[in-house]
């Protein structure tokens, strides 16, 4: 089987890579959502740090 | 000795013991997940009867099994929540959710891709398909309530009930080729054995695998947020730094 062939799937190229390029977006957009929620979550935390700091 | 078992139920100490295992979960789901995909891809032989098109199951099963698993341990998490009172339970509940709603979500899309070229069509009122997209639903729902909610605990409440309550979906979906005479088909690895190859048997045991260490490592990362969220007036998470 050469590459060509490999991505044609005989056919089934939508339906194959359909599948699993969505399931990877969905892994790298979870993987990047959860990341952003961290460095919200920590510099709010940096903001009531400060504004306690000020007191 | 008796082990401490509480002293990981503390969202303090748990937060650090969480961020240790992360990799230990991420890396071998990553190095799994390329396995896999190789065995899927490369070693598997086509199928007589679907061509290529079957390779999907790789993906399609594991992430429906995925959706069922995740959603017993999310209500799991949120009835020890309710019961004991115990605030990482609820914050584990809430940290599941999303992730199930996803695999949910990427089971339904990728049978409705196998579907088209197999069935003819992207979906049927069947009740495999139609129980799974409830527990999507189930899902969303969990989330939503627990967002519409402003008090923490009230909101883990209200969603926990929920959460236990449907449930009883899940049953529904795994028996539900048994039960009814449904359009998709009963699962194909039995106890008693199969009739599959067993590259395509490795492919996707491999990819189930790879699913539950990826699920365990993005849940515990979304716990951690939750918990300096949540913990965000206490002494310990002011000391917390990058």
């Amino acid at each position: 089987m050469n590459w060509s062939e490999f991505f044609a799937m005989n056919g089934y190229a939508f339906y194959v890579w359909g599948s699993y390029g969505l399931t990877l977006l969905v892994f790298l957009s979870e993987i990047a959502t959860v990341r952003h929620r961290r460095k919200l979550a920590l510099r709010q935390l940096r903001l009531i740090n400060e504004s306690g700091d000020a007191e | 000795m008796a082990i401490n078992w509480f002293k990981y139920s503390a969202p303090s100490t748990f937060y650090g013991l969480a961020g240790k295992l992360i990799p230990w979960f991420a890396w071998p789901a990553a190095i799994l997940f390329g396995i896999g995909f190789y065995i899927g891809f490369f070693v598997a032989p086509t199928d007589a009867v679907q061509s290529e098109a079957y390779r999907i199951i790789f993906i399609h099963v594991p992430a429906s099994i995925l959706s069922m698993f995740i959603y017993l341990i999310m209500a799991g998490y949120a009835a020890l929540g309710l019961i004991f009172k115990t605030r990482l339970s609820a914050m584990m509940a809430s940290a599941l959710a999303p992730t199930g709603a996803l695999f949910a979500f990427i089971s339904l899309w990728t049978g409705a891709l196998w579907g088209k070229p197999m069935w003819g069509a992207w979906w049927v009122w069947d009740a495999r398909l139609t129980s799974e997209l409830i527990l999507l639903f189930l899902y969303l729902g969990f989330i939503a309530l627990q967002a519409s909610i402003e008090d923490p605990r009230r909101a883990d409440r209200a969603s926990a009930l929920l959460a236990i309550i449907g449930s009883v979906n899940v049953p529904i979906i795994y028996y539900s080729v048994q039960w009814w005479n449904t359009l998709h088909q009963g699962s194909t690895i039995k106890f008693s054995g199969t009739s599959m190859h067993v590259a395509m048997q490795q492919s996707m045991f491999i990819m189930l695998v790879a699913c539950w260490l990826y699920a365990i490592a993005i849940a515990l990362a979304r716990v951690r947020s939750i918990i300096l969220e949540r913990e965000s007036n206490t002494q310990w998470v002011k000391e917390v730094r990058e």
